[in-house]
């Protein structure tokens, strides 16, 4: 289809008159293709500069190695971490969790689970005037602590291990996430809600037919960079005395002098991080397509 | 008072007991027919949509009654729907779930709800846009959709809140014959805001003219022409005319009010 559209140019007039749409849609997936492309090869642009100037320090000697290892020497550090990248591995061992995999999977569930007890606690919020009244000036006092603020009241609380992180995940995106959840149903547009209204709603069902889906795109948006922060607020407790995941695997680096082994982790952390975000915007994209199509 | 719709020694202040306190309406006496079209035409802030959002039971008076068939209007029902202005679509929706959404509120069942809906759909001409989604049809197919909407759900009373005022001319045209084709094939009651002249002698039936805030009844003409309408030829003219004079004469009211309203303030400050 894209082909045809490029190997006939002197066609193209024609049907565009005849059918509009179709061509339009035509040369919209060959636009597609090449904006992909180009986005690409900046990707690679950017990423291969850093990288080159990088190994090409290193092979100059420019830079410590043992300070700061050139990207292949540390990705091929991967072979020697093996164990700590096998799941159930180390618990016993080093009474540690080092299991990159397991720990990221525990991190998504926090989170998860974070997310959605503040969307029902924000939901509540927003439906009963009391609730909102009593909670509000509470949340709205205690949501600018930063995440890693609350990690010395977890690990006292909760001791060391997956309890802490779950905690300062919670705490991390709860209060924000509520205060967000109110202010995006308050913001739903009224033309919405009265025309429920004149179509007989009662009040519940204008709140889970007409607010709850109104207000997901603003709640989407706001989870995805609440997302980030709360992967932040996981590392810097896994970091600072967690001691599992992937932010403990860059501590251990550190302590053994194994550079290594802490930049491998900070890549596995971008890496995931970055992946994060990317599987959540497909997320959004595939359940907000209407949302999508109507702000383009 | 034996009219559908009665409004008696109607008032709407905005933020009453407050320092914004603003009079939307005041000692509004209506009475609309069954079957009527009734358009009301006045200047801008004239509280014409308050007007509707009363009758539509949205917001509640200050003063006076509002009467749908003789009973106070307390609240929202199916049988007054509002049309709004902007659009009111819900874009999660496809076109036929939108039309269906009222039954869906009732608890009709899919099947049925689908049937009635796609029924409405293709009385407004959209029925092979059903699927379709709202940011998917232009602007005159979004507002013939709320129509079925407020249809689909049995509304008797069509209140609408200058429906067609953000749309192009030639759409324009064709929404007005189109809605005069729903309203003499459905028998609805219909009160239809705008504050295009031309729109309120094509539609009407009879024609209210509002003052300036705060809204009273300055006017009310029944445009005695027959259906369907010539918007050229003298007798156009001389209703056009005629409003065109009266609203011109409250806007320079309004205005010299406005003025003197202002100077006062700045005195006083």
């Amino acid at each position: 289809m894209i082909g045809r559209v490029a190997t006939e140019p002197g066609a193209a007039p024609v049907p565009r008159v005849a059918s509009a749409p179709p061509t339009r849609r035509r040369r919209g997936a060959w636009w597609r293709l090449v904006e992909t492309a180009q986005a690409g090869v900046w990707w690679v642009l950017s990423v291969g500069i850093v990288v080159g100037v990088w190994e090409a320090a290193a092979a100059l000697k420019l830079i410590d190695p043992v300070i700061l290892p050139p990207p292949h020497e540390f990705i091929g550090e991967i072979r020697n971490q093996a164990q700590f990248l096998m799941p159930a591995v180390g618990v016993e061992r080093t009474g540690a969790n080092f299991v990159a995999l397991t720990a990221i999977a525990a991190s998504l569930q926090r989170v998860l689970i974070g997310l959605f007890l503040a969307f029902v606690a924000g939901g509540l919020a927003f439906y009963f005037g009391i609730v909102r009244k009593l909670t509000l000036p509470t949340v709205t006092l205690l949501a600018p602590i930063a995440p890693v603020a609350w990690i010395p009241l977890a690990i006292v609380a909760f001791g060391i291990g997956d309890w802490s992180a779950i905690f300062v995940v919670f705490v991390g995106i709860y209060f924000t996430l509520t205060l967000a959840t109110v202010k995006a149903m308050t913001n739903v547009e009224r033309v919405y809600l009265d025309a429920a209204r004149v179509l007989g709603a009662r009040r519940l069902q204008v709140m889970f037919y007409v607010v709850l889906p109104a207000s997901i795109p603003a709640l989407f948006d706001l989870v995805r960079m609440n997302l980030f922060g709360a992967w932040m607020g996981v590392l810097a407790a896994e970091m600072v005395g967690v001691n599992t995941g992937l932010g403990a695997i860059v501590m251990v680096g550190r302590q053994m002098m194994n550079m290594n082994l802490t930049f491998l982790g900070m890549a596995m952390i971008g890496l995931v991080g970055y992946l994060l975000d990317a599987a959540f915007g497909q997320v959004q994209r595939r359940v907000l397509w209407w949302r999508r199509a109507t702000e383009i | 008072m034996n009219g559908t719709l009665a409004c008696v020694g109607l008032g709407k202040v905005w933020n009453e007991g407050t320092d914004r306190e603003v009079a939307a309406l005041s000692d509004i006496d209506l009475e609309v027919r069954a079957g009527e079209f009734l358009v009301v035409i006045g200047p801008s802030g004239c509280g014409k949509s308050t007007l509707l959002k009363l009758l539509a039971g949205l917001e509640s008076a200050t003063a006076g009654a509002l009467l749908h068939h003789g009973q106070p209007i307390t609240g929202p029902h199916v049988d007054r729907s509002l049309i709004f202005q902007q659009p009111s679509l819900y874009p999660w929706l496809s076109a036929r779930d939108n039309v269906a959404f009222g039954l869906k509120l009732q608890g009709v069942s899919r099947k049925e709800r689908r049937r009635r809906a796609d029924e409405f759909l293709r009385q407004v001409g959209l029925r092979e846009f059903a699927a379709k989604h709202p940011h998917e049809l232009s602007g005159g197919m979004q507002q013939r959709v709320a129509i079925a909407r407020a249809l689909c759900v049995g509304a008797e009373i069509l209140l609408m809140d200058e429906p067609f005022a953000a749309l192009d001319v030639q759409t324009r045209y064709q929404m007005q014959t189109f809605l005069l084709d729903i309203w003499r094939g459905s028998g609805k009651t219909v009160v239809f805001v705008t504050h295009h002249i031309d729109e309120a002698v094509y539609l009407a039936d009879r024609v209210v003219v509002l003052t300036a805030r705060p809204g009273r009844v300055l006017d009310s003409v029944p445009i005695d022409m027959s259906r369907p309408r010539s918007v050229i030829g003298p007798e156009f003219e001389r209703y056009r005319a005629h409003f065109v004079e009266r609203l011109r004469a409250e806007v320079a009211r309004a205005f010299e009010e406005q003025e003197l309203v202002e100077m006062l303030d700045t005195h006083i400050k």
